[in-house]
């Protein structure tokens, strides 16, 4: 203790102490933060499922979308969405909806699959819509990056960022990054559009176009080392803020040691 | 070593006699005399322009080898290399060698790493460079001249770096291109002419890659040659600078001379610099050309942005209103003039004006003409480095906002909410960035007087015999306060009268920033002064002063 007391004064402790509040701080946010990864799998739906699925709904939905799902003013209609926007919304933990904003939020899920199959046989019951995607349009051993990356080019990388990082939109909605989303999700979005994203039908790009974005994006996110650290992927910004913070403090720490003894 | 007494010398080693044989030829011995004896102070923060020359070497090492395989054609070919997403993908033979060079080539990619770090290292360690040269007023007379080099430099240091990113014809390097025909084309009357003649017709056309190699890889690296080579021309006329210290006056300069450890020591931070950029490129992916794919008119990628120096360009552009408080659009003469481009860039300009003119603004208002060797410490002239802590902000509020987007999304704002306040930081930040900085100065200083008059706390208490309590003040050593008491005074100079016995409006606007610079400031120690102190308290050894007996006197 004694040592510990006549050290307090050391020009490093602020530092020392800084550097240990800091790891404690972002250990227990790390701890805290783990989210769970559940996958759902898709199923025919039973009419027990579609019932079972109408309780959920008006548990927890029905405040904002309506006891029939007609949509208040708080949340839009939801009849003819089909299966694949519940298993999208609900899938990601975007809904139910942690707070109103510009743009639903990624969580960890409130449901477990089979709750979100019942709720996704709910809302498809309603009307005509996109239903969960096959396991065959998901299969990328099937799909061409080549010319994934051209459609994902054409018509995703402006909000979505050349290597899928994501970017920001007006007003505080965001394009979010499509690193380590699942095959089905990304797929589901593409068919339904969520939040701010446009639809993208089979008319438009064709569920094998679909399919060879997906495997495009997982080339990209099994592929990113090519050239070492990535830096987030994000272009000349986070290369510049490298240089200015990595880089010059380098060059200043061998700048120092050599000038720190005259010759 | 041995005399002989024949006429002319005679080296009795071998590698002697072929040293003398070339140096009875070349006279090399004379030029190594003399530089050889030029003197160097030694301080961390005269590196910088060294780390920039050395990343200037390198920039030209990995060029060469990216120019034995680089293609600068716009000739439409499909691309068979390596990268499986790009296969079979209509590009231009640009792309196609810049991807070749990433992933078919032994190395290939490593250089191009090396390279574009490299770029990114020249142009900051010039920036950091000429930020030391600012605040510390190594531009003062006689090195105006030089300053005006650097400042070329500076300027063709960003050309080479945006020719180089707008080479590879990916769809970012060609987002960027628009942008400079778009710069070009809100010229009013003659934009067209230039965008034309540079694009060889309508953007982008099917020559701009070929003449920008050109550039690239000729015109600008010989310029940069030129004015390096004038720059150290310069430095060596004008002898190094040096910070105050006991013994260092404006007339000599203390430090060791190039032969035999300066030399050594810089020849090894070469090296030192080489691996730094090495290891980067070697470990951190640098433009990931791949990921954009080959230039397309149409999209604009999220997350575009140019490299940092050229981003308080393109976030000048981005932060003008495009339509609000009205149109912008404005036509003189049938001649439509987009002032949304036009506008933003003006103030821009005038910063680079200021900047070139600076050494000469100064002298003006200070009326100070005389040779400056010693070097002010930033805090010893709180006008100058409030005026460039003033620049600095300006510049980076624009910076900021061409990273405005990725600001928003990694800090969860709104785009819109970020762009507006960095607008009012835009006008608001230069004038707070001034005062704020100033009034550190002058703090610093005042602190400085203190420990120069009442010596440094030592953080020991001592009780005196009538129960008072008091700090107990070492006292400076003559070297330390050498340096806290040595620096130039500036006190206002009002406007005068002229031969005619008129007051000029120019001489008015002199005055007028004359009292903005210098009405408050905080003179040196006077030998007097550190008497009276001293004096004061020389029958208490160690100087005892309790706290806060002394306020009067710091204030002035």
């Amino acid at each position: 203790m004694k040592a510990l007391s006549q050290k307090r004064r050391h020009p490093m402790a602020a530092l020392a102490l800084l550097v240990m509040a800091l790891l404690l701080t972002g250990g227990l946010y790390a701890v805290a933060t783990t989210t769970n990864e559940a996958k759902a799998e898709t199923t025919t739906y039973s009419a027990q499922d579609i019932e079972e699925g109408q309780k959920l709904f008006m548990a927890n939905c029905s405040t904002c979308h309506g006891m029939k799902a007609e949509g208040t003013s708080s949340g839009p209609s939801l009849i003819g969405v089909g299966a694949s926007a519940v298993d999208f919304q609900v899938g990601t933990g975007r809904m139910p909806m942690q707070m109103q904003g510009p743009q639903a939020q990624v969580k960890p899920q409130q449901f477990n699959e089979e709750q979100t199959s019942q709720l996704a046989a709910y809302v498809a019951s309603l009307g005509a819509g996109p239903s969960v995607p096959a396991d065959e349009d998901l299969d990328i051993s099937k799909g061409n990056s080549a010319n994934g990356a051209q459609v994902f080019l054409a018509n995703c990388a402006m909000c979505h960022n050349a290597a899928g990082q994501g970017g920001a939109l007006t007003r505080g909605k965001f394009a979010p990054s499509l690193m380590g989303v699942s095959e089905k999700h990304i797929y589901e979005a593409m068919q339904t559009g969520p939040q701010n994203m446009p639809v993208f039908n089979d008319a438009n790009i064709t569920p094998e176009e679909k399919r060879d974005v997906i495997t495009y994006l997982k080339t990209l996110d099994n592929n990113t080392t090519v050239g070492g650290f990535s830096l987030g992927s994000l272009g000349p910004v986070s290369e510049g803020l490298f240089i200015w913070t990595v880089g010059l403090v380098i060059v200043i720490g061998f700048t120092v040691w050599l000038t720190s003894r005259s010759a | 070593m041995s005399t002989s007494s024949d006429f002319e010398y005679r080296p009795s080693t071998g590698t002697g006699r072929i040293a003398n044989f070339v140096d009875t030829r070349v006279g090399a011995s004379a030029m190594v005399k003399e530089f050889g004896r030029k003197v160097f102070p030694d301080h961390w923060t005269f590196m910088f322009g060294e780390v920039a020359l050395y990343s200037f070497v390198i920039l030209l090492l990995s060029g060469t080898f990216l120019a034995f395989w680089f293609d600068p054609t716009m000739t439409s070919m499909e691309y068979k290399g390596n990268y499986v997403p790009m296969q079979g993908v209509e590009m231009s033979g640009a792309y196609a060698s810049a991807l070749n060079i990433s992933f078919d080539i032994r190395g290939g990619l490593f250089l191009r790493q090396l390279h574009h770090w490299s770029a990114l290292m020249f142009v900051m360690a010039l920036s950091v460079h000429m930020l030391r040269v600012f605040f510390t007023g190594a531009f003062r007379r006689p090195r105006e001249l030089n300053w005006v080099v650097g400042c070329v430099l500076f300027i063709l240091a960003i050309v080479a770096g945006f020719s180089g990113y707008s080479l590879p014809d990916d769809v970012l390097s060609g987002n960027g291109l628009r942008i400079a025909d778009a710069i070009a084309k809100s010229m009013p009357i003659v934009g067209t002419y230039i965008s034309m003649f540079m694009f060889g017709g309508e953007f982008p056309g099917h020559a701009i890659i070929g003449r920008l190699y050109i550039v690239h890889v000729l015109i600008i690296p010989a310029l940069i040659l030129v004015m390096i080579v004038i720059h150290l021309f310069m430095v060596v006329v004008h002898k190094h600078t040096q910070y105050p210290g006991p013994g260092r006056t404006e007339d000599n300069v203390v430090g060791f001379p190039v032969g035999p450890i300066y030399a050594a020591k810089a020849g090894g931070f070469f090296f030192i610099v080489f691996g730094i950029l090495a290891a980067i490129a070697g470990t951190t992916t640098i433009n990931a050309i791949w990921n954009y794919g080959p230039y397309d008119p149409s999209p604009v990628q999220a997350g575009s942005q140019p490299d940092w120096y050229m981003g308080f360009s393109d976030g000048g552009l981005r932060l003008m209103p495009g339509n609000w408080p009205f149109s912008w659009e404005v036509s003189i003469f049938g001649l439509a003039v987009p002032l949304a481009i036009l506008l933003p860039l003006i103030p821009m300009a005038g910063m680079f004006v200021v900047m070139f003119a600076w050494p000469w603004i100064e002298r003006w208002v200070t009326r100070d003409d005389r040779v400056h060797n010693i070097l002010d410490r930033p805090r010893n002239a709180p006008f100058r480095t409030a005026v460039g802590a003033a620049g600095i902000t300006f510049y980076a509020v624009q910076m900021m906002a061409a990273s405005g987007d990725l600001i928003a999304t990694h800090f969860h704002m709104a785009v819109n909410d970020v762009i507006y306040w960095l607008r009012a930081l835009y006008f608001l930040g230069p004038i707070l960035a001034f005062i704020i900085v100033r009034r550190f100065c002058l703090s610093l200083q005042r602190k400085d007087r203190e420990i120069v008059l009442h010596g440094r706390e030592s953080g020991r208490i001592q009780a005196l015999p009538h129960g008072e309590f008091v700090e107990v003040h070492e006292p400076l050593n003559e070297y330390k306060r050498y340096k806290l008491v040595d620096f130039q005074d500036r006190p206002v100079l009002p406007a005068r009268a002229n031969a005619k016995g008129k007051v000029t409006s120019s001489e008015k606007l002199r005055g007028r920033l004359s009292r903005l610079f210098f009405e408050d400031r905080v003179a040196p120690v006077t030998p007097a002064e550190l008497e009276a102190a001293h004096g004061h308290s020389h029958d208490a050894e160690p100087v005892g002063v309790g706290a806060g007996s002394h306020q009067g006197e710091l204030d002035k």
